[in-house]
């Protein structure tokens, strides 16, 4: 069956959500994983933003985590306020699983969403942290989003906005930060996750038709390859909730 | 000054020139309510550009369209910010974005719940609050503004953000907090559904951080959707999210979020932000917009009226869902 990165990247990242989890959403294709989590894998999956709405039912998908959409069906929506508490409160913040993206990452998942060049004087500005950095800093586990480009897979993040393992092993802990840290990046080539004792980052799983030598080649530095494999390709029931049920519209699956 | 008595006026309604030329002079300290691509103040802004403010100092979580069309039009030298985005129409705001690369303004970077708090912090009346984010990263480690620009304007705190060892020792399981400094800003503009003449206000669905953001500030514009009678929202208050004692001025602007969605009212309109998208990218363009759309049209209702009916009836909410179900966008 024929199927686009897009589409395989946002089954990669629905498939590492478990049943039962918190789900905190961003904008794009984060929230499309959710959705398609919730749909095919996790049923019991609530899905939270932000702004404030918890466990949406998202007849439609939100262009934005501030579009009215999110607030369908929610068992409750209030405000910034309410949504942080809820992650930073370990008693939630523990079952929050959350999915984000970034202009550049580094071998430990610390990740850039700020600028591009000197913060003062970017050659690129970005939209900023938003709430990726109180996330990240909260929640037990993360989910990265990345295209799979050598510029922004780089040695140095020209700006930290949201902490990933920092410099590695117990660098969290040493910083004062709670929770656990990234456990895997998705891009539009790869799986990625970390080391549990050194967390630096390493090759999970390559897409069907790829290599580990083409991942490689399109980052600035090197990561462990030896434990790779292919990942499965999407199977015809996956493909078909994705397409009918959680993006018909293709909005995000373009 | 005679602000108190104001506060407690039981009739604050009028006009929104009178309102904005009264509670946003050249040089204030200025809050938006709402989030990207929902209930921005939108007339409260094209009315700030209209009289040609300056030199305003903007305080934004996600706040996206009010800010971009702020920041575009020249009106702000000063920006504390988590997050420049509308969406998909604009993953990172044009204008704010173009300011930023050419040095046309001061900015300086939050996150959403920093910002949160901080705004949280003025309403309470305390110096800072904590949070555990943040710790780690260039949020804490980069200023955007310098220690002698801070030490020069009484406004400012001296410091961006304080790391704090616990003096509880391990409670909460907690080593260190981040401070966040409080916010005050001289006046916050709001868009609700629905305010009464002394400033009760109703507001539906997400309340974003609107209602600390109000708290915080010295003054508080609000623009409503429905004017409704004095009485009309005091049999269920627990359904007001803003009592009529910290707002000064109401003022009644239907379609006053567009092109930004209210909830329950209209969605967001994907044409115009399509076509503001393509307008913000060039200069030329971008004067034109600005000439068309804000000094050309004094009133909020002729800019609506241009819209015209079609593209409004597209963008009408539904009653079951709060917005304009299987819009084209």
């Amino acid at each position: 069956m024929e199927y686009t990165r897009r589409e395989l990247m946002t089954l990669a990242a629905a498939r590492k959500i478990r049943d039962g989890e918190i789900v905190f959403c961003g904008t794009g294709i984060s929230m499309l994983a959710a959705m398609a989590a919730k749909h095919i894998y996790a049923p019991n999956c609530v899905i939270i933003f932000e702004t404030g709405a918890v466990d949406s039912r998202l007849e439609e998908i939100p262009m934005a985590v501030g579009d009215p959409r999110v607030m369908y069906g929610a068992s409750s929506c209030t405000g910034l306020a309410d949504a942080f508490a809820l992650m930073q409160n370990p008693t939630t913040g523990r079952h929050v699983v959350g999915i984000l993206g970034a202009a550049q990452i580094d071998r430990f998942g610390n990740l850039n969403s700020t600028a591009i060049g000197e913060y003062l004087h970017p050659k690129v500005r970005f939209s900023g942290s938003g709430g990726a950095c109180d996330v990240a800093s909260f929640v037990d586990r993360t989910i990265l989003f990345m295209q799979h480009e050598r510029r922004k897979f780089v040695n140095r993040v020209d700006y930290l906005t949201s902490p990933g393992w920092l410099d590695g092993a117990d660098g969290r802990r040493r910083a004062g930060l709670p929770g656990g840290g990234p456990e895997a990046v998705i891009t539009d080539l790869a799986v990625m996750a970390f080391d549990p004792e050194s967390r630096e980052m390493f090759l999970e799983a390559w897409y069907p038709g790829g290599s580990p030598q083409e991942v490689l080649a399109h980052m600035e530095f090197s990561v462990d390859v030896s434990r790779a494999r292919e990942l499965e390709p999407p199977t015809a029931r996956e493909l078909g909730i994705l397409r009918e049920v959680v993006d018909p519209q293709r909005l995000i699956l373009g | 000054m005679g602000s108190l008595a104001m506060r407690i006026a039981p009739d604050k309604v009028m006009g929104l020139e009178e309102a904005v030329s009264r509670f946003v002079p050249d040089g204030a300290h200025l809050s938006l309510g709402g989030f990207t691509c929902n209930r921005n103040p939108m007339a409260a802004v094209y009315e700030i550009i209209r009289q040609r403010k300056k030199n305003l100092h903007l305080y934004a979580h996600s706040n996206g369209q009010g800010v971009d069309e702020l920041v575009g039009a020249g009106c702000v030298a000063r920006i504390e910010i988590a997050y420049a985005g509308t969406g998909r129409f604009a993953p990172t705001c044009i204008r704010f974005r173009k300011a930023v690369e050419s040095g046309g303004i001061h900015f300086e970077d939050y996150s959403n719940y920093q910002m949160t708090l901080r705004f949280l912090a003025g309403a309470m009346g305390v110096p800072f609050l904590p949070t555990r984010s943040g710790l780690g990263t260039d949020i804490l480690a980069r200023w955007g503004f310098s220690e002698p620009m801070r030490a020069a304007d009484p406004r400012l705190p001296k410091k961006k953000l304080v790391v704090l060892e616990n003096p509880f020792g391990d409670w909460a399981e907690t080593e260190r907090v981040v401070l966040v400094p409080a916010i005050r800003p001289d006046v916050t503009l709001l868009h609700v559904q629905k305010a009464s003449p002394d400033g009760t206000c109703r507001i539906a669905g997400l309340a974003f951080a609107d209602v600390e953001q109000a708290r915080a500030a010295r003054h508080v514009l609000v623009t409503c959707e429905e004017l409704v009678g004095p009485e009309d929202l005091r049999d269920e208050p627990e359904r007001n999210q803003i009592p009529g004692v910290v707002v000064d001025a109401v003022v009644h602007v239907p379609y006053g979020a567009y092109p930004t969605a209210c909830y329950r009212y209209y969605d967001y309109d994907p044409v115009f932000l399509s076509e503001y998208r393509t307008a913000a990218t060039d200069e030329g363009r971008w004067a034109e917009y600005l000439e068309r759309w804000v000094f050309g049209m004094p009133a909020h209702a002729a800019r609506i009226a241009a819209v015209g009916p079609e593209r409004l009836s597209a963008i009408q909410a539904d009653p079951r869902t709060g917005y304009a179900t299987g819009l084209k966008r």
